[in-house]
């Protein structure tokens, strides 16, 4: 099993009468990429947000085993513990600091790996300042293999939508994940942008990134996909190969309706 | 270029302005003659006023509009061109000799003016370094407090309380005001941590008020409202001084406090944690998914904002040499909090002219006696509509990239 990055069991949610999640079983495998696809409202999102810890979910448990062989429960710890952990995310409704510059927006994403504190800030003493150096090479860095190296300066609000959405992952990325869960990150994209954020992709798991990422686009999910889950009001309906997803009775009646089906 | 229907806008904006100034400006009741005194020419001015004022703020905002629409009709590059005062705050061989400039000026400033100005002066940077602290709060991390006066009290009361009780000094005072406060603003952070916007504001509002009335009524510990006097000036090396090298002196501090302030905060505005706090102040919840505490973020802002309210607080009780708790009530908030607004948000620049236009304004207004809080006002209500963003903008520093060491400089 230490092939396993993350593994969550029977996660429920409630929201008062609600319940937005039923016992969803999930699991990504090192070097994976696994979609989690399923009609508007069937509980993706809330999945990714109980994962993260924004939300507590009632039941279950999510584990991680991080690439660096450490393992950990994930369930109940506070957003940022779960990013320190190792997974980030992006999401579906962008969510930058818009006032910002993308430079900025990247080394934000570096402060749970630095420490530096008000004296540090103050004192600048030459661990700080190398400090700081090296968050400023490294999103850099992470500047360039998504693509905006050259908007550096610029403020994250004057971003086209899909190079925001581009910006939202450097930022998890800065993060130095083991996993990466992305919301939609097609969202809002045109066919051109949707094919260099494919690549994008592909070369992330190719540098040992697992992704576990939500999409309504089916022709990217069904191209980059090893494995694919399908939920439907909250609970999980599917789960397979491409192949077996597309001719899944299953999942074409979620998709189509009941009408179609008969 | 104004079009009828916008003329009838402006027109009804003067009527209403005519209705609502009517009982104040027009109607004057002499109680000892018992006879009313119907003022209409001041219904003239209203009506004239108020109408030219409305034409006018409706031709720029079109212009403004329009000339937005152009920009963005014509944004095939992203270089526009930056306002003269950006330029200089980022080429450091404008910066520094300005700055060098204004320090000079404040230097001699006792010399070329009288006791009199300079203790305005005073009292205008204790501003600054108020405004600078608030900043902390309210313009970087985005947290609407409006208490802050009460940590301004809390370092005026340690250090009268210390002084009256232990005899304890300026100097000493002075770090352990600011420690104090620093612990208040802890204290009214936990509470106050899952609280945003209009609910934080309100529930800092009221510790202001909690704090000022605690110290109104707990006789036996604060003296109440009759206040505690005789407070020591700041002395130097025991000497005593006179009145006048008092005030020189306590001068000298505040000029050396606020570039002390300055230095701080601008490079904690440039850190890993002014990063934070901004951060903090634009998504909350995307923040906390980047892996930032945001408890210990939010706190210590209020710690550090608060920490430089205290040490005001221990050099207001220094230059009164007396407090009571009439001189930290909401209105102080207000002020400083104005100070913020107007200067222009997480803006230090901003912030310190801010509070010297909003301190010194009025005393240089006196000219205009009884009109001098109302030229006051409608030059703040005049700044908002034209530029609400501030007098200087925040621009957030761009960064160096080579392997050498990169310039610490904005
Ligand atoms: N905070 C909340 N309180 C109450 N109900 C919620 C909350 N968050 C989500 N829900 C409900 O949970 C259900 C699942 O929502 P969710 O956002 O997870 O759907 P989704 O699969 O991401 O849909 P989409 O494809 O449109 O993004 C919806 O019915 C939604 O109304
Ligand atoms: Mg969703």
């Amino acid at each position: 099993m230490n092939n396993t990055i993350l593994k969550v069991s029977g996660l429920s949610m409630h929201f008062g009468g609600i319940q937005a999640l039923k016992q969803l079983d999930l699991e990504v495998n090192r070097g994976e990429i696994v979609a989690l696809i399923g009609p508007n409202g069937a509980g993706k999102t809330t999945f990714f947000n109980c994962v993260t810890g924004i939300y507590n979910p009632t039941e279950g448990d999510v584990i991680l085993h991080t690439l660096q062989g450490k393992t950990s429960r994930l369930n109940g710890l506070k957003p940022n513990k779960v990013t320190e952990k190792g997974m980030a995310r992006t999401f579906q409704n962008i969510r930058l600091f818009q006032s910002m510059t993308v430079l900025e927006n990247v080394m934000i994403g570096r402060h749970c790996r630095t420490h530096s504190f008000i004296l540090g800030a103050i004192l600048r003493t030459p661990g700080n300042r190398q400090e700081e150096q090296a968050i400023i090479e490294r999103s850099h860095e992470i500047l360039e293999i998504v693509g905006l190296a050259d908007e550096v300066d610029n403020y994250a609000r004057n971003l086209s939508y899909g190079a925001q959405r581009r910006l939202e992952i450097a930022r998890a990325l800065a993060t130095d994940p083991s996993l990466l869960l992305l919301d939609e990150p097609a969202a809002g994209m045109n066919p051109q942008e949707t094919q260099e954020l494919v690549q994008l992709i592909l070369r992330l798991r190719d540098q040992g990134y697992s992704i576990l990422l939500i999409e309504h686009d089916m022709k990217l999910v069904m191209t980059l996909s090893n494995r694919i889950y399908v939920m439907d009001y909250g609970e999980k309906i599917a789960q397979g190969t491409p192949e077996e997803i597309q001719s899944n009775p299953v999942v074409i009646k979620a998709y189509l309706g009941e009408d179609l089906d008969a | 270029m104004i079009s009828f229907e916008e003329l009838k806008r402006s027109f009804l904006v003067s009527l209403w302005f005519v209705f609502l100034t009517f009982p104040i400006l027009v109607i004057k009741a002499n109680p000892i003659e018992r006879t009313i005194i119907w003022r209409w020419e001041n219904m003239f001015f209203v009506a004239i006023g108020s109408f030219v004022l409305s034409i006018l703020i409706r031709v720029v905002n079109t212009q403004k509009t329009k000339r937005l629409e152009r920009r963005s009709a014509s944004d095939s590059d992203t270089t526009t061109s930056e306002p003269l005062i950006q330029v200089i705050l980022q080429n450091p061989r404008y910066l520094y000799p300005l700055a060098g400039a204004v320090t000079v000026f404040a230097l001699v400033f006792p010399y070329l003016f009288d006791t009199y100005q300079t203790n305005i002066m005073t009292t205008a940077l204790m501003y600054v370094v108020l405004g600078l602290g608030l900043n902390i709060v309210v313009g970087m991390a985005g947290l609407l407090d409006l208490g802050f006066v009460a940590f301004y009290a809390v370092g005026a009361y340690s250090y009268a309380l210390l002084n009256a009780h232990f005899g304890i000094g300026f100097w000493m005072a002075l770090p352990i005001g600011a420690l104090f406060a620093a612990s208040f603003g802890i204290i009214l952070g936990f509470p106050v941590l899952r609280l945003r916007g209009d609910y934080l504001a309100i529930v800092t509002l009221g510790f202001g008020e909690i704090i000022r009335l605690i110290l109104e009524n707990w006789n036996e510990f604060s003296q109440g409202p009759s206040g505690i006097s005789n407070i020591p000036r700041p002395g130097m090396f025991g000497i005593e001084l006179s009145l006048e090298a008092a005030i020189l002196y306590i001068y000298y501090i505040m000029v050396a406090l606020v570039i002390v302030t300055i230095f701080v905060v601008n490079r904690l505005q440039d850190s890993r944690l002014g990063r934070a706090w901004i951060a903090l102040r634009e998504d909350e919840i995307a923040c906390q998914a980047m892996g930032i505490d945001k408890t210990k973020t939010k706190l210590t802002a209020f710690a550090l904002g608060a920490t430089w309210a205290g040490m005001m607080g221990v050099i207001f009780a220094a230059k009164t040499t007396f407090i009571n708790p009439a001189s930290f009530t909401f209105l102080e908030s207000a002020i400083i909090l104005s100070i913020v607004v107007l200067g222009g948000m997480g803006s230090i620049l901003g912030v310190i002219v801010g509070a010297l236009v909003l301190i010194l304004l009025p005393e240089y207004l006196r000219a205009l006696s009884d009109y001098r809080m109302l030229a006051f006002g409608a030059i703040l209500v005049v700044m908002m509509i034209f530029k609400p963003q501030g007098i200087i903008s925040n621009v957030r520093r761009t960064y160096k990239y080579q392997k050498q060491k990169s310039g610490d400089v904005q």
